[in-house]
């Protein structure tokens, strides 16, 4: 490990694993809140399999970043120690699913990324990146039809449907800038084949929710309108604290607390 | 052989090894999967290798869903089930768990199918091995397993765990859960 920290890309590596991980794990968390509180019953258990299915793909990210992180460093400590500047996840995951066409439309505008996002990790050169992306893809697939299905439901619905998913839409639209920054840490390890190049599937992602948004009788929203960022500097929004305070509760409460 | 059926460890692949590996394989049916009892951990496809090197034992597993609750519980059965019978035998027992290649239902042997239909769960149709897109329009013919009838129909896409989907047979109105094909 120590061959490994010398190399410049080292910090970079690590840093790219967590900002993989916490856009899952946060994204996760706020849709397990949502339990309980769905619709209706089918759809409880299938957002909270969604939920599941992140939270597990963001523990393979944080146990490789403690792998990399070396000295005792835990899963669990990145997790439930960290505070909030620590945490890069990116503005869209963290936002309230405030109501049901809100936790729809994120979850569409983050799955439809993912699912383009995994299946290039697939090809990484990092062999870690690469065998939990390929179980990740499948699972995206599965998520995109779910939240697919919904958006098209909701947007070609009732009037009052169709209203409150074009409110939501309009909130979120300037959070998606942010899954095409690309910034150092991302181009020294795109250099390497490391990381995913996002640029290069942006086109693609927009055509995949244009056809959506079509079928829905939503407009489509303009990738050039003003947008957020900050969430991978640690700069957040209100809505991260509150997560992280619910979240981190019991073990900084009872910091030896074990299973 | 393709790639795909190379990946299926069925009987005839148990049977060619020498029989103290032999013989941890079968002592491994016991561990059956928590979810579904009636599936052991072979019929699952999570157990892909048996090794000893220098009289260590080494076991790898490939878990099914990232987020798959009992894959821990799955990992502590089948160490402990290998410590009751071989803690004296070998000087160290370990159960690895790989990630790559990814778990797929194609791994899965024919018997794997009966053994479903006989819980009462539709087996998972089709491949995954191909163009993953299809999943997304890909519908496909779900068999009862109470009365065998193709009339049959999805009530949610997400059931009772991750790895299955809630049904309904339109012949006998019994809701059964389906494996995803994944």
């Amino acid at each position: 490990m120590s061959l490994l920290k010398e190399n410049s890309n080292y910090n970079s590596l690590v840093e790219y694993c967590l900002r993989i991980a916490d856009d899952r794990m946060i994204l996760g968390q706020v849709l397990a809140e949502s339990c309980g509180h769905l619709p209706m019953l089918e759809e409880d258990i299938a957002i909270t399999n969604i939920s599941l299915d992140l939270i597990g793909q963001a523990t393979s990210f944080y146990e490789y970043s403690a792998e990399l992180l070396g000295n005792g460093e835990t899963a669990d400590n990145l997790v439930f120690f960290r505070g909030e500047r620590e945490f890069k996840n990116i503005l869209l995951v963290e936002q309230d699913n405030s109501d049901f066409a809100y936790l729809i439309v994120k979850q569409f505008l983050f799955d439809s990324f993912d699912l383009l996002f995994m299946e290039a990790l697939t090809k990484s050169q990092n062999e870690q990146f690469a065998a939990i992306a390929a179980k990740a893809y499948k699972e995206s697939l599965y998520h995109f039809r779910h939240t697919k299905s919904w958006v098209i439901r909701l947007g070609d619905g009732t009037d009052e449907s169709n209203s409150k998913i074009n409110e939501a839409l309009e909130f979120l639209w300037m959070y998606v800038g942010e899954m095409f920054e690309i910034d150092e840490v991302e181009e020294s390890l795109i250099k390497e084949n490391i990381a995913v190049n996002t640029n290069l599937f942006k086109e693609k992602w927009l055509t995949l929710i244009n056809d959506t948004f079509k079928e829905a009788t939503l407009s489509m929203p303009n990738i050039n309108d003003f947008m957020q960022t900050g969430g991978r500097k640690g700069r957040h929004t209100e809505c991260l604290g509150h997560i992280l305070a619910e979240m981190q509760y019991i073990p900084r409460a009872y910091p030896t607390a074990n299973w | 052989m393709n790639k795909t059926n190379s990946n299926i460890i069925d009987e005839d692949y148990i049977n060619q090894f020498p029989d103290e590996i032999k013989d941890i394989w079968n002592t491994l049916e016991n561990v059956k999967d928590p979810e579904i009892p009636n599936m052991s951990v072979i019929d699952m496809a999570i157990l892909r290798e048996v090794n000893v090197v220098d009289n260590n034992l080494e076991v790898i597993i490939t878990p099914t869903y990232s987020g798959c609750p009992a894959i821990q519980v799955i990992e502590s059965d089948v160490n402990l089930e290998l410590q009751k019978k071989y803690s004296k035998v070998y000087n160290k027992i370990t159960v690895k768990s790989r990630l790559a290649p990814a778990w797929s239902t194609d791994w899965m042997p024919q018997s794997s199918k009966e053994k479903f239909m006989e819980a009462k769960i539709s087996p998972p149709v089709g491949s995954s091995d191909d163009n993953l897109f299809k999943i997304l329009n890909h519908n496909p013919e779900i068999i009862c397993p109470h009365c065998n009838s193709k009339d049959t129909i999805m009530q949610s896409f997400f059931g009772s765990t991750a790895c299955k989907s809630l049904y309904k047979c339109n012949n006998c109105l019994m809701p059964f859960d389906y494996f995803k094909c994944h």
